[in-house]
Order: C-alpha cells, then structure tokens, then sequence
C-alpha cells in the first residue's frame, strides 16, 4: 500500500507535514538539553563505577545493556556495599518499574508501529526518551517514530555511553578521589534524582521514610539491608496518605510528568502544562 | 580487568526491560489496579532517598560494625537538594556539593574519608 494515501502511516521524509518538521526542530533542540546532561551525569556515573571498583568493560557494560541512570548509580551503591545479587536485582527492577508507566502511557500512540520496532524501542525508554516522545507527539497530535529515536539515541543513548567510557577512562588518571570529594557525588545524585520523583505528599512521605528506615535499619544490621528495608517501606507509608490530601502535580506517564522528568534540562512545554495526559486507548488514534 | 559484573548487567536488564517492553507490546497494560502504579510511583522516591542517607549517615568500620556518621558530606548533600528542589538543576547541585566538600577538606574543617 502506498504510504502517502495511507493516514495512520507516518508519511515518508519527502512529503514530512510543516508541523512535524516544526516539532522534529523543537525536539532536536530539547534533545540537544538533554545530551548535554547526559554527557556530564554520564561522567559522573563512570567515576563512581571507577570508584566502587567496576572496571571498564563492566561499567560499559551497565550503560548499554541496563542503560537506566538511576539504577546504575544504585548498582554502584549497592556492589560498593556488599549487597547480594538477588538484592541487586530485586532493587533495579523495582526502581526500574517506574518504566511501566512511560510504555503504558506511549502505547496508544505508537500501537501501529511494528512490533519488532516496538521492541527495540523499549530498550531506549528512559525518562528523557519517554519526556521527548510525549511532548512531541502532543504537538504533532500523532506518533512520529523517526523523532523517537531522534530523542532517545541522540539526546541520551550515545552521549551517556561516550561520557561513561570517558569517566571511568580517566577516572584511572585522578591519584586521589576523595579529595576532589568524588565520594559524595554518588549520594548528592540519588537525593537529586529523589527530589525530580517527587510531585506529591505521598512521593514526599516515602522518600522521608525510606531514609528514615534506611538509615535506622542499616545501623541494625547493614547497610545493603537498610537500603532494601527503606525502599519497601517508604512506599507503604506514602501510600497511607489519603489521595485528597496528596496534592499530587504530575502522576507518572502524564505530560505533567513528561515535563517534569525534562529536568535537569529546560524543556518546559507551557502550551501542554495542563494536559490531562495521556489519550484514552479507546479513542480515536493519536 | 574483571568482566563479573557483565553478568549483573544481564540480570539488571532482564528484569528492566519487561516494565519497558510490557506496555508497548502488550494492550491493555493501562488497565493495571491503580494500587500498583500508586505503588511503583512511590518506590522511586523512596529507594534512592534510602541510598543517600544510608550513603552520608552510615559508615562501616574496619570490625564490619556500622555507625553514625556526621560530617561535612551532610551539608554538601543538603545543599544540593535544596538546588535541585529550587532551580530543578541537579549538575548545578552537584558542582555545589563537590565544591563544599573539598573547600571544607582543603581548609581543614572535615576529615578525608576512610
């Protein structure tokens, strides 16, 4: 079938609508935000693997295959730590379920892209990729699976990987870390990146008890456990805060979080702050 | 030079891609009981705010027995959430910390970590 008579085919690059090429502009400059983020939170990330002992392979090796910031720093925390594997493991996949919500949110607009490219493009949904992907399809008003991957490998898939080969490369060449106080970048991340998943009372009560409980455990018995014991908790305790009174600003797979998780880039999109989110399956294609 | 933790990285993506993939390969995932996205929205928060106070509160001593810990790191954590909470900046709040941290270990007024 011809793509160009068809209207639920992306057109081809020839006959690309002046709106998508509008938006694809508007993403190439978030996207180009983002990638400077990531190049400098990538070489971070490989000075703390270079720090708690990972070698070059093996911190290569998280950025392409897990390629989930948030989880990395952890991994580090955790191996620095001692922690088990199937703790290790149990931790990423519940700090990594947050993706649920972003594929869960993306899926109406991109049901008619093949599901082999589906596939592929789960690797890259990250917070950025998915904040890029939603802003710019509630622009266009549909799915553009070109500006996806425009978002997700540009904006963060090759910088993060190049800046933590450079990290961890020339981590070798700094005689003394803590001197340069490259031993509290690791826990000033992880309360930065706490501070971006909080948009609500609720996020509030479990990051303050997760500490609290962390910490309190840890000193009980180890670190490794505190840790577990601070992330299960923290949740069920911000869960007891009545939804009335949560004063919740951007539930998670919502443009409101889209922009939200834009940070530490300036992505803010005011024509779309107060979208509702995102569209109802059961409606007409996005 | 040590490959253990490739392995560790195919575990962490066996259990990260399936919350990526589910929801683009699978319909109908938005019709989860709203109980568990309440709760997956909250793990985030409460993990890496685990991470950073068991990281700056707690140290484990040479006899495997772990303490309180009070030092400059604190303040430098502090400050860099206060940036973050602010300007949404969290590279500006990291230089922030780093740079507390090392003034106050050039100038002599916390101690080098162990």
């Amino acid at each position: 079938m011809r793509r160009d008579l068809r209207e639920d085919v992306p057109a081809l690059s020839e006959s690309v609508a002046p709106e998508v090429r509008a938006s694809r502009r508007r993403l190439a400059a978030d996207a180009a935000g983002i990638a400077v983020s990531a190049v400098g939170f990538g070489f971070v990330y490989g000075l703390s693997a270079r720090e708690a002992g990972f070698s070059v392979v093996e911190a290569m090796a998280m950025s392409t295959i897990v390629f989930a910031g948030a989880a990395q720093f952890a991994a580090v925390g955790y191996v620095a730590s001692g922690l088990a594997w199937p703790g290790i493991i149990l931790l990423t996949a519940l700090l990594n379920a947050r993706h649920l919500l972003y594929s869960a949110a993306l899926s109406p607009w991109l049901r008619d892209v093949p599901l082999t490219h589906r596939a592929g493009m789960a690797h890259l949904l990250t917070d950025e990729g998915f904040a890029l992907a939603i802003s710019h399809f509630r622009r266009i008003g549909r799915a553009d699976e070109r500006g996806y991957w425009l978002g997700a490998i540009v904006s963060t898939f090759i910088p993060w990987n190049l800046a933590t080969l450079a990290g961890v490369v020339l981590g070798a060449q700094i005689p003394d870390p803590a001197r340069l106080g490259i031993d509290v970048i690791f826990p000033a991340a992880m309360i930065g990146l706490a501070v971006g998943l909080i948009t609500g009372r609720r996020e509030l009560v479990a990051a303050i008890v997760g500490a609290g409980v962390g910490v309190v455990v840890a000193l009980a018995t180890s670190p490794a456990i505190g840790i577990v014991a601070g992330g299960v908790v923290g949740p069920v305790v911000g869960l007891l805060v009545p939804a009335a009174i949560a004063a919740e600003t951007a539930p998670l797979g919502t443009a409101a979080s889209a922009e939200r998780y834009a940070m530490p880039g300036m992505h803010a999109d005011p024509e779309n702050a107060d979208d509702p989110g995102p569209p109802d399956p059961g409606a007409s294609d996005p | 030079m040590s490959t253990n933790l490739v392995l560790l990285a195919l575990f962490m993506f066996a259990v990260t891609y399936p919350s990526r993939a589910l929801g683009l390969l699978t319909p109908g995932l938005d019709r989860l009981p709203r109980a568990a996205f309440d709760y997956l929205q909250l793990v985030g928060p409460a993990v890496l705010a685990a991470l950073a106070a068991v990281s700056v509160m707690v140290v484990v001593g040479d006899d495997d027995v772990p303490s309180f810990h009070v030092g400059i790191e604190w303040v430098a954590v502090f400050v860099c959430l206060a940036i973050v909470a602010r300007r949404r900046n969290l590279f500006l709040g990291l230089v922030a910390a780093i740079v507390i941290v090392v003034v106050a270990r050039e100038a002599g007024f916390a101690a080098l970590p162990d």
